[in-house]
């Protein structure tokens, strides 16, 4: 047993099917980050982080806003020419921050995750109204007042459920989750 | 007849009621019967993967379970999904410890996954199984002169699956040549809409949906066509915030592209839940509306 797994063994270690540490093959061409739409917007960009976390600088990644702005367009992925699997690289770290209870202040997808999730084990299906409530409040008052408008008018056009969709066979569901996360599908 | 079984996630029950009115009608018309699988539950979007990834394969393998039952192959509509459903099948069919442990959690509600159903997207249905001549044969009220740009977005063709085109793919521009219309080519047709960004990222996500509209309108779309219910709302919704907070002054409708295909095929427009939109059928060029007398923007 080795106390000395390294930053990028454990972030490769959280990637399904990972043979070996994929980011190591990265040879920084920068592919990922001219292909990334919301690169802009990142502390870093995916190039970065992968060079980041082969340098094992797990502070420095767990500070960036990185893999909270990838949108799953998997642009990037498909471009790799060393074939690593961004976008699934980007989900194993929210998995990690989400783990270690560490994310850069301020971002709203680790609540919104989990309140999306805490829903679907609930109900067995997505309602809007009640997931608005884990971001709204986060909002600035013009983004607020936004929101609110289009959400009413999404209601004038029928488009937004009043009532919460449930699945029929919800107590077999939730025994099923709670073989997955023990207790997790109970209340 | 074709028979799928169908799975209509979440967003087609209310937001993208549309989608789901204008894919029954449009399909049963062209000789696909689509079964909606009894009792599914959400696919789990993306967030599932980000907190729990075992949970998310169970997720989605309870619906391809249930589908598999019905010895049918299973369609999605929505392009998260799809990609959810078809990974997963994929994964459990390749890792056999984590079919297991799926498949021990499956016991709960009698359901069990042996990895034998194909997952398919609804507009592949359309592109394979139908095809573009015979949708074509079927057409009675061709879109001449209305030109369309089919927005491909992300997870209809990526990641890859096997050696598909990943960059310039065309059947969505042979559909909408089938019903009349004309493809616009236009370079971010397979760019991001920016997803659940919408609401974790505004600004990025608001800068990604006016880049699309931009680019579809520099080269004069008529409509954009969305296979996809979150596009559809991102391009069509949050239209009107992009104009706020950019001073932009777009006004471009985004209709599914099942709408288009039931309109070409002669479906009244209340079927095709027409009349539910947004930023409304206030057309680019006035060709559209008076083509089909489609309602005009209210406000």
């Amino acid at each position: 047993m080795t106390d000395t797994i390294t930053f990028g063994q454990e972030i490769s270690n959280l990637l399904h099917a990972a043979e070996g540490e994929p980011l190591k093959t990265c040879i920084q061409c920068g592919t990922c980050s001219g292909t990334c739409p919301v690169a802009g917007y990142m502390d870093n960009s995916p190039r970065q982080i992968i060079a980041l976390i082969n340098l094992g600088k797990k502070e420095q990644v767990l500070e960036s806003n990185t893999f909270w702005y990838c949108a799953s367009c998997y642009h990037c992925t498909v471009r790799c020419p060393q074939e690593i699997n961004i976008t699934e690289l980007m989900y194993a770290l929210k998995r990690y921050s989400i783990w270690k209870n560490r994310y850069k202040e301020g971002l709203i997808g680790p609540t919104f995750s989990e309140a999306f999730v805490k829903m679907i084990v609930r109900g067995g299906r997505s309602f809007e109204p009640v997931l608005a409530t884990s971001y709204i409040f986060s909002f600035n008052t013009r983004e607020f007042v936004q929101e609110i408008q289009g959400a009413t008018e999404l209601l004038l056009k029928g488009r937004l459920p009043l009532l919460p969709a449930r699945i029929k066979r919800l107590e077999n569901f939730r025994r099923m989750i709670g073989r997955i996360i023990p207790m997790g599908g109970l209340e | 007849m074709k028979e799928f079984a169908y799975f209509p996630g979440c967003s087609l029950e209310k937001m993208a009621s549309s989608y789901h009115m204008s894919a029954m009608e449009t399909t049963q018309k062209l000789g696909v019967k689509l079964n909606e699988l009894d009792d599914w539950n959400c696919c789990g979007a993306t967030t599932y993967f980000y907190i729990d990834e075992l949970l998310a394969y169970t997720l989605c393998a309870r619906n391809l379970a249930i589908a598999e039952k019905t010895g049918l192959d299973v369609v999605a509509p929505c392009s998260a999904c799809y990609k959810n459903m078809f990974f997963t099948a994929a994964h459990l069919k390749k890792d056999e410890d984590l079919a297991e442990h799926v498949n021990f959690a499956l016991e709960e509600d009698n359901l069990h996954f042996s990895g034998n159903v194909k997952v398919k997207h609804l507009i592949e249905v359309f592109a394979q199984d139908i095809g573009p001549d015979e949708l074509k044969s079927k057409v009675t009220k061709p879109l001449e002169g209305i030109r369309i740009a089919p927005y491909y977005g992300c997870q209809i063709i990526r990641p890859q699956k096997e050696k598909e085109d990943v960059e310039q793919p065309q059947f969505f521009e042979e559909l909408i040549s089938a019903i009349g219309a004309t493809p616009i080519n236009y370079p971010l047709k397979m760019r991001c809409c920016g997803g659940s960004l919408i609401i974790s990222s505004r600004t990025a996500a608001l800068t990604m949906v006016r880049n699309l509209l931009q680019s579809a309108v520099d080269n004069q779309a008529a409509v954009i066509a969305t296979a996809c219910p979150m596009c559809q709302v991102n391009l069509e919704v949050y239209q009107q915030q992009v104009n706020l907070e950019f001073g932009t002054n777009f006004s471009v409708p985004v209709m599914y592209f099942t709408q288009l295909i039931g309109m070409a095929l002669g479906i009244p427009n209340k079927k095709l839940g027409i009349g539910k939109e947004f930023v409304a059928m206030a057309p680019t060029p006035l060709a559209v509306e008076t083509a089909w007398g489609l309602p005009r923007k209210t406000k």
